[in-house]
Formats: C-alpha cells, sequence, structure tokens
C-alpha cells in the first residue's frame, strides 16, 4: 500500500470516478422515444365480435328439456367471429386489421393496441369496424375532423354498448 | 467458457492489486462487492422510509409531493430522494460487477450452484423495484416508463393486453392504481430482503456490511453527488395527452427500454429469459466432476468442534454421538453444503503429520485429497529438495499456480486452500529436517477463494486460533506471502528473498536433526 497521503488521493480519484459514473448514467445520455415533428395516434379498445354461425332461439320443447336455471331463449356458439378495423387518414389507407377473438375456444374479446406516427396538422379519419360475419360493409363507422399539434397523443377508443367510436 | 473466466479473473486481478495500493485488502472494494450491494440496499430502505412518509399516493399529488421534497426541502427530502436514486443506480451497478466477478472466479460450480441462482430472482427484483420507483414520481420520465412497461406487460397473454388501457388519456389513471404501484414498490424490496438471505444461506459468517472506512467512503462519496446533482423530475408532470419525445434515461434501469421502441415486446421478452435463463443453468453448463465432501472418522474424533467453527459455509454442525466414546457430541455434515475446501481438516486436533501409523488418519478427512496424502506428497516434495536452503512451499490450487515457480531449492504442494494445512506440518517439516523452511501462500488477503482460508491460517500461526503453531517451532524459519493468481512475480520474489535469508541463518538447536524415517510405524502410535 502507498503512503497515507497517496492512498488517500488515490480513493478520492475512485470516488470520483464512481459517482461520475453513477451521476452521469442515471441522468442520460438523452434518448429519443418518439419523434418531435410527429404525433401519435392511439387506437385502443376491446370487443367482442358475434358469436360465429348466429344464434338460434329455443323453442318451447328445447327449454322444457334444460334445468331451470340454463333455460336461456337463445343459444349460441361460443366461438366469436373476428373484428375487422380500417383507419383511413386524408383518403389512405393508414391501418387495415382483422383482430382475432381471445381465449383458447375463440370466445373472447377482440383487442387491439397500435400507436402510429403522423404528421401533424388537419386530417380527416374514417373509422370503421365489422364485428359480424358479414363479409361487405361494416357494422360501425364514423368519421372524424382532428387538428394534431407535434407531440399530440391523439386516442381512438370504440364504446361497444353505445357501439360508437370515441376519439379523445 | 474457462478462457473467458481467466481473462475476466485477470482482469479483476489487476483491478484488486491496483485497489489494493490505495485501500489495502481491508477497504478494497472489490472484496466486498456483495457487503457494498447491501450497504446500499440499507441506504434504499432508510431513505425511502423518509421520502414515503413526505409522498403523496394520487395521481396529482405524487408528482407535486416529490416536487416539494426536491425544491422546497432540498436540504433534506431533496437529498433523500437523491440518496434514494443514486444508491439505486450503485446497487445494480454493484450487483453486475459481483455476479462478473464470482462468474470470474467460478464460485457458481458444486456446491455454490445454490447462492448463484439465487442471485437471479434478486437481480429481477432489484429492477422491478427499481422501475416501480421511477413510475410513482409521475413525471415525463415516469410517463415514458409507464407507458412502456405495461405496453411490455401485455405482451404476456395472462395480463390479456389491458394494462396499458390504464394510461391511455389524462383521467385513466386512478389514485387506486397509484396505491397499487406503492404497495409494489414496498413490498417488492421485503421479498428482496428474503431472497438476500437466502441468498446467503448457504454461507457461514456471510459479511452483509462493508468495512467502516470504505462505507463511509461510498457514503459521503453517494451524499456529495446528491448535493452537487440531485435527482429531479424532468420535463414537469406527466400528461398523457402529450407524447414523451426526448428523455434522458436511468441508463442502470432503462438500458434495455429502448429496445421496445425497435423489437416487438414478445421478442424482448424472448431476451430477457434466455438470459435469465443463461445465468440460472450456467453452474452446470460447463460438465465438472465435484470433489466428494468430507466425511468424519468417529475412531479419531473427540468432537471439540474446530471443524464446526472453522467451516465458512456452514456444512458441518454438531450433533450427539452415535458412538460409545465418552465424547458430547460428533460433527455432522451436510453434503450439499461442503465444498471441500479442506479447512476443517486443518482445524482438527487429530490432523497432525506426528502420528507414526502407517496411513495417517484423521477425524475428519477429504476422501479425494486425504491428509494422508498430503502427508506423502510433504516427503515426496522434500525427497527432491538438495541444496543450503531448502524450502517446502504450501499453497492453494486457486491462486499463482505453484507449478510454474521453477526456482531452485523449491519444493511446492498444492491444495484445495492453504489452511487444509495443520500447523503441526510446519514443525514436523522442520523438526524432522525435510526442509530448512516453509513457505507459505494463497489467495491475496481479503479474497480468499474459500473464504476465510487464510485469515484463519494467519490465526493459527498467531496463536490466536486452535490448532495453533507449537512455540518451539522457528517463526523465522516460517515466510508467507498472499497473492492473487496474477501476482506470480512477486510471490517468486518473495520465496527468492527467503531462500537468501535462509542461507545466512544457522542451524537451530531445539530442531532435531534426524534422520528421516521412510516408512512409518505401524498404527497405534503416539499422537
Amino acid at each position: 500500500m502507498f503512503n497515507r497521503g497517496l492512498a488517500y488521493l488515490g480513493q478520492g480519484v475512485f470516488y470520483l470516478a464512481f459517482a461520475t459514473l453513477i451521476g452521469v448514467f442515471a441522468n442520460g445520455p438523452a434518448y429519443t422515444h418518439f419523434p418531435p415533428d410527429r404525433a401519435q395516434i392511439k387506437i385502443s379498445f376491446s370487443h367482442g365480435g358475434k358469436h360465429k354461425g348466429g344464434c338460434h332461439k329455443r323453442t318451447r320443447a328445447e327449454l322444457a328439456a334444460l334445468a331451470p336455471n340454463m333455460r336461456r331463449p337463445t343459444s349460441c356458439p361460443r366461438e366469436r367471429v373476428p373484428l375487422y378495423f380500417e383507419l383511413n387518414m386524408d383518403g389512405k389507407e393508414l391501418l387495415a386489421v382483422s383482430l382475432p377473438p381471445s381465449g383458447l375456444f375463440k370466445d373472447g374479446q377482440a383487442r387491439i393496441y397500435k400507436l402510429l406516427k403522423v404528421k401533424p396538422g388537419r386530417h380527416v379519419l374514417v373509422l370503421r369496424l365489422r364485428d359480424s360475419e358479414r363479409t361487405e360493409g361494416f357494422d360501425y363507422e364514423s368519421t372524424e375532423v382532428v387538428t394534431l399539434k407535434p407531440l399530440q397523443n391523439l386516442v381512438i377508443d370504440f364504446r361497444p354498448v353505445a357501439g360508437v367510436f370515441v376519439v379523445l | 467458457m474457462k478462457p473467458l473466466q481467466d481473462f475476466l479473473r485477470r482482469g479483476f486481478n489487476l483491478a484488486e492489486a491496483g485497489f489494493n495500493k490505495f485501500f489495502g485488502p481491508a477497504w478494497n472494494p472489490l472484496y466486498q462487492l456483495g457487503a457494498l450491494g447491501f450497504f446500499f440496499f440499507w441506504t434504499i430502505i432508510a431513505s425511502g422510509v423518509y421520502v414515503y412518509a413526505v409522498f403523496d399516493t394520487s395521481v396529482i399529488g405524487a408528482y407535486q409531493s416529490v416536487d416539494y421534497m426536491t425544491n422546497e426541502q432540498w436540504y433534506l427530502g431533496g437529498v433523500m430522494r437523491s440518496l434514494h436514486r443514486y444508491a439505486s443506480d450503485g446497487l445494480v451497478f454493484i450487483m453486475m460487477l459481483h455476479m462478473l466477478r464470482e462468474f470470474s472466479y467460478r464460485r457458481l460450480y458444486g456446491k455454490r450452484w445454490f447462492s448463484w441462482i439465487t442471485g437471479a430472482p434478486i437481480l429481477w427484483l432489484a429492477y422491478t423495484a427499481g422501475i416501480s420507483g421511477y413510475w410513482l414520481v409521475w413525471y415525463k420520465l415516469a410517463q415514458y416508463v409507464a407507458t412502456a412497461t405495461t405496453e411490455w406487460l401485455d405482451w404476456i397473454p395472462v395480463f390479456g393486453g389491458t394494462i396499458a388501457r390504464n394510461l391511455l388519456t389524462e383521467g385513466s389513471t386512478t389514485d387506486r392504481f397509484f396505491t397499487l404501484l406503492v404497495f409494489m414498490h414496498i413490498a417488492i424490496p421485503l421479498i428482496m430482503g428474503l431472497l438476500l438471505w437466502l441468498h446467503l444461506n448457504r454461507i457461514s459468517r456471510a459479511r452483509i456490511n462493508p468495512a467502516r472506512g470504505l462505507g463511509i467512503g461510498v457514503f459521503v462519496m453517494m451524499l456529495a453527488l446528491s448535493l452537487v446533482k440531485p435527482a429531479v423530475s424532468q420535463g414537469g408532470p406527466a400528461d398523457l395527452n402529450t407524447v414523451v419525445s426526448v428523455i434522458n434515461l436511468d441508463w442502470f434501469y432503462l438500458g434495455l427500454y429502448p429496445l421496445l421502441d425497435h423489437f416487438p415486446g414478445d421478442q424482448v421478452w424472448f431476451l430477457a429469459a434466455i438470459l435469465t435463463l443463461l445465468v440460472i443453468i450456467m453452474p452446470w453448463v460447463t460438465p465438472r466432476k465435484d470433489p466428494r465432501p468430507v466425511v468424519i472418522d468417529l475412531d479419531n474424533c473427540n468432537g471439540c468442534t474446530r471443524c464446526v467453527v472453522d467451516c465458512p459455509y456452514g456444512a458441518l454442525t454438531m450433533g450427539p454421538r452415535t458412538d460409545d466414546q465418552p465424547f458430547e457430541g460428533e460433527p455432522v455434515v451436510d453434503a450439499s453444503q461442503c465444498v471441500a475446501c479442506g479447512i476443517c481438516i486443518g482445524a482438527c486436533p487429530s490432523a497432525t503429520p506426528f502420528r507414526s501409523a502407517k496411513e495417517l488418519k484423521t477425524g475428519i478427512d477429504l476422501p479425494d485429497r486425504t491428509l494422508d496424502s498430503l502427508r506423502n506428497q510433504t516427503l515426496e516434495a522434500a525427497e527432491g529438495l538438495s541444496g543450503e536452503a531448502r524450502i517446502i512451499v504450501f499453497g492453494c490450487d486457486h491462486a499463482v499456480d505453484l507449478h510454474k515457480l521453477g526456482l531452485p531449492d523449491v519444493a511446492a504442494v498444492s491444495m484445495p486452500c492453504v489452511a487444509m494445512l495443520p500447523p503441526s506440518f510446519i514443525d514436523f517439516i522442520l523438526s524432522r529436517n525435510l526442509a530448512d523452511g516453509v513457505f507459505l501462500t494463497g489467495c491475496h488477503k481479503g479474497n480468499c477463494y474459500n473464504r476465510f482460508g487464510r485469515r484463519w491460517m494467519d490465526a493459527r500461526l498467531a496463536g490466536e486460533r486452535d490448532p495453533y503453531l507449537r512455540a518451539r517451532v522457528p517463526r523465522e524459519r516460517i515466510a508467507i506471502c498472499w497473492a492473487s493468481a496474477v501476482q506470480g512475480k512477486t510471490l517468486a520474489q518473495q520465496i527468492t528473498a527467503f531462500h537468501e535469508r535462509l542461507k545466512t541463518m544457522q542451524d537451530v538447536p531445539h530442531i532435531r536433526r534426524r534422520k528421516r524415517r521412510d516408512t512409518p510405524k505401524q498404527e497405534g502410535g503416539n499422537v
């Protein structure tokens, strides 16, 4: 070991280096997570599609054959159809996705969580959702005019009970 | 794996040698990384208690209370917040270094697997606690961390992709959600404390506090850092209606987060899982045959407890006597914890080479490296010595490779730990004129591969710990140099100097110069 003065000096250098390491890397360097000149559209909702094959209205005889606590007037197959969602911005398709139902038996809600980077400014958004077995057209459709600022986070949600898109 | 470990170990050895010059072995930070980790952990707990007292557990109140702490009460709350933050960063850094060093020293194989794999969940918990802590402050960085974390968690099927919806827009996050986070932030370190106890469960006398001088130095350093560069809330309060753009990251905790912007969350989970799995299976990656644990020979054991006291791994306990000898107890070996270091043999009073039985028996012995074989090896080493200053060097398998020394008049005997050598061996060598001097070497001070080997050996020679070195043994004919694996040159110089000193010494009258017996007496001789 060096003499005491030199030893303390060396220890001081070590502590300074250690403190610098922690101080510097605990506070930086800066990271660009999102481009400052863009806005974000966040699409997030969950919704259960219609039952695949449609529901069947039970007859009196069928209901009578069931236990009293099981006598629901309609009988639906468990599996649901996938959703189909489209987002058009200013006449151009921004997103078009098929959303499979969740669950092992495909009987759960379909979910979407998408982040899109777009240019700020005025935009016309057309939102379309299909949740039935139809192959043409949509069950829900909405047109929204929005003006986005840089770094704005625009959220598109869907309220299944009301059957409307909500832009927040 | 071994070349990588050798490379890393060499790097650590060089750094340790450098630190020894300034700190000395007792304060060397690299020799007490685990204890330093604990020191940071205690600092986090202590500062966290204060921060929690001032913290407001609500969406709006969280930022305001931390902001108040930082700006209005900078001299106490601000310092506490900074200490809490920087100690957490220090903990992560030290934990990683500790893991790397233990890996380089191969302290993960055999019976040491348990301490190694219990470290893996501790790492995860430390990260989880730290990340949830960032979240609580609810400023811009918190918003980034919270959003990225929930989006990442939503890749796990069990969460059903719904956690991130708690952070959809302003108003989505509730005070209740914050209460849950605070609960997590407090509960995780508690679980971590339990795992730390498990982590140290298989080693005795675990060091959980650094040397006082080092602890003071580190604390003063953290305090100075907290005052010079206090932890602040960058970018103002979180605003979920705005996306976080450029942010200063805490790279100790959030170093992997940028990956989430470039790769799908499931791929990052896969990477994290693979890295964790690699750490966990590491002790079994390299096939190796572990030495068998020590065995007790009750015929030669009087239940003195010295082996139990000296075991660095808690592998020995005292149990009731199972034979008809009139002793109180007998040592019981836990084979799952014995690393076969042999330190217990060095502590055993019956482990003396003077016993004139044909086969040397001792109360506790290693089946793969018996005391008898050590005596035979010593006799063989002495046989080949000539010259006016013959030296037998005893060393350990984990320090300098003694067979590469190549010095004249020097013979070397290596063992799992130098503390396996009972002090009576030194007496045996000098009194039987097997050599003119005995040189002991092993791991550097503060860095014993088997934790206490060097310490116990020093204490035994100094007459501070059983079994003592007999007073009749001329101390000037014994030399010691504790040297790490990279200090072969220093060791060679010390041995050469000892060799020169021996040449100038006169024969000591009380050393019996008698002809060596090549064949020990029959079983049943005097102890």
